[in-house]
């Protein structure tokens, strides 16, 4: 037989789902910035430092934590973000 | 059915006798005006005076026709068979055609030979090919100057190893390793959150070099890997260097040859190697987890290509691990440990069970980092050496366990940031804790494996996440 050989396809045969990113903003005056700990090691610190020269120029700062880093954010830390605050600074690496 | 061709329809193959026989018989049908299609299996050029020949070359119409010997005459009347003949029967062929005087100078009977398509191993070939397989994958079709392994790689489908290309075919044995419906969802796969078929988890099997009765392990392996315990996005994302280590419990282990005996964590048996591979191809090809995507490990290991084994449950003084944890010796399981490794115990010359378990407590201490305690857990694989000295005291797993905990507390003063001059430790809060142990509760389980020669054992050590934070040990019964 002369034939092309098929083969099954072994993947999810989806396409990936690309989310286009927000502009990044010219300014953060007058918005409020999320400073999201992800529970790594010295990210408390790195955004404690942030918050303080945000505050210091006017900008608005909630803090936020995740549980732990190895696992993905809790639904309704997410939502509670998305809500409250118009972008998200977080630590991730040690 | 499609629709048939009007008049006669006739199936012959040149390297059949009969159908030699029965040349002039064609011509003479022809001659009388008889509407026919030939079909010819081996040769476009038989019946060489014919010009009413089509050469079925892929077997298709004698696929779907179910013809099972040559020469077969079917009679069609508005597109569906109404008759059919098989070998050579003068009456017959004479009744069926109308034409009284056919094959006069022929023997009355004869019979015909087997048909191409009903070759060994063709039917399965075609079922896979013209078939309603009940496969649902998307097919990719290679052409025949490419070379089918290179596709595999140049389509992402592999770990870097060459894979088996996974026709149809071999997906369609692979499923008869299951009773599962191709179309069962698995499980959720991480990182992607992919629902996963049992018809792609075959398929990676395939990919993987699995035979069929592998694959209800590595169901339960996927299965195992996509419980929320188990944390595989996280698993997959750390720059850590674990992955899912393998542990087969039960019967099934003798029923397809696992390894757990001589280099059982090493290479060469092929149960052990691509239940493990078959794994992490799902992840990788349904998950959508790639090294340098999702994967973020900065060292990696080699377990991340295979890491499966089994216990030596027979030569194992203590029950099994599936036993200890509550299921019954006769079911098969699978368990899955977030770790990596491995990491030697080197001890020849103990012959007391305290002794050897101060031996193991030692290495145990270096599980991640000496300082670092609570973080990592780890498997302790028992070598049968060193369990015949626990054997002969009459050391359970429980008291070895129990000891080794003992063993394995220190005081905080010395495992603190900076102590030793290693500014890597514990927080300072720890510093007046009189016993911190290096593991959580349950955070050390035991397994028996190996050779019957050799005083070394082996530790496993695990994700430094572990427990509710990170990953947990998690064990799933095999079903077929």
């Amino acid at each position: 037989m002369k034939m092309n050989t098929v083969l099954m396809d072994p993947t999810a045969e989806l396409a990936p789902v690309e989310r286009t990113r927000l502009p990044r903003p010219d300014s953060l005056v007058g918005k409020t910035v999320g400073l999201l700990d992800i529970s790594k090691a010295r990210g408390e610190v790195f955004l404690a430092r942030l918050g303080e020269l945000m505050a210091a120029d006017g900008i608005s700062v909630r803090h936020y934590k995740k549980p732990t880093f190895a696992r993905v954010a809790p639904l309704e830390l997410l939502q509670q973000m998305s809500v409250e605050v118009d972008l998200v600074v977080e630590a991730l690496a040690d | 059915m499609k629709q048939l061709p009007e008049g006669f329809l006739l199936i012959v193959k040149k390297a059949c006798p009969t159908c030699e026989l029965i040349e002039p018989v064609i011509y003479e049908m022809s001659a009388a005006g008889l509407q026919m299609t030939i079909y010819s299996q081996d040769d476009p050029a038989f019946p060489a005076e014919s010009e009413a020949v089509l050469y079925d070359e892929s077997l298709e119409i004698s696929y779907d026709l179910d013809i099972e010997t040559v020469p077969t005459l079917i009679r069609v009347r508005e597109g569906s068979e109404v008759a059919r003949l098989v070998g050579w029967h003068r009456e017959e062929w004479q009744a069926m055609t109308g034409v009284s005087a056919l094959g006069t100078g022929l023997p009355d009977y004869r019979p015909g030979c087997g048909a191409l398509n009903v070759d060994p191993g063709m039917q399965r070939e075609l079922a896979a090919r013209f078939g309603i397989s009940g496969l649902a994958a998307r097919r990719v079709e290679v052409a025949e100057i490419s070379d089918e392994m290179e596709t595999c790689f140049e389509k992402g489908w592999t770990d870097g190893l060459p894979v088996v290309p996974p026709t149809p075919e071999r997906v369609l044995a692979m499923l008869k390793g299951t009773s599962r419906s191709p179309d069962e969802v698995v499980a959720v796969v991480a990182p992607n959150k992919v629902p996963c078929s049992v018809e792609k988890v075959a398929i990676n099997a395939v990919l993987a070099g699995c035979k069929p009765e592998y694959l209800p392990v590595v169901l339960a392996a996927v299965e195992a890997a996509s419980l929320d315990e188990f944390c595989m996005q996280g698993l997959l994302a750390t720059t850590y260097f674990s992955a899912p280590v393998v542990i087969v419990n039960g019967p099934i282990r003798h029923a397809i040859r696992m390894n757990s005996g001589i280099n059982a964590m090493g290479q060469g048996n092929r149960a052990n190697a691509t239940i493990g591979r078959a794994l992490q191809l799902v992840i990788r090809n349904v998950g959508g987890g790639e090294p340098g995507g999702v994967d973020r490990s900065t060292l990696g290991s080699p377990g991340k290509y295979t890491f499966c084994f089994a216990e030596d449950e027979e030569g194992s003084p203590w029950e099994s691990f599936a036993v200890q944890s509550g299921y019954a010796p006769e079911l098969s399981t699978v368990t899955l440990f977030p770790g990596h490794g491995i990491h030697e115990i080197f001890d020849q010359l103990s012959r007391t069970p305290e002794s050897l378990a101060r031996t193991i407590a030692s290495c145990l201490l270096s599980v991640a980092h000496p300082k670092i305690c609570m973080a990592s857990d780890a498997v302790l694989v028992i070598s049968p050496e060193h369990a015949a000295v626990f054997r002969e005291a009459g050391w359970t797993k429980q008291k070895l366990l129990a000891e080794l905990h003992n063993l394995l507390q220190r005081p905080g003063s010395e495992l603190v940031r900076g102590v030793d001059g290693i500014a890597e430790g514990l927080p300072e809060a720890f510093a007046d804790n009189p016993a911190i142990p290096k593991f959580k509760e349950n955070g050390l389980m035991i397994v028996h494996a190996g050779g019957k020669a050799g005083k070394f054992s082996a530790i496993i050590s695990g994700w430094i996440a572990s427990g509710s934070m990170g990953s947990q040990i998690v064990t799933r019964e095999i079903n077929q």
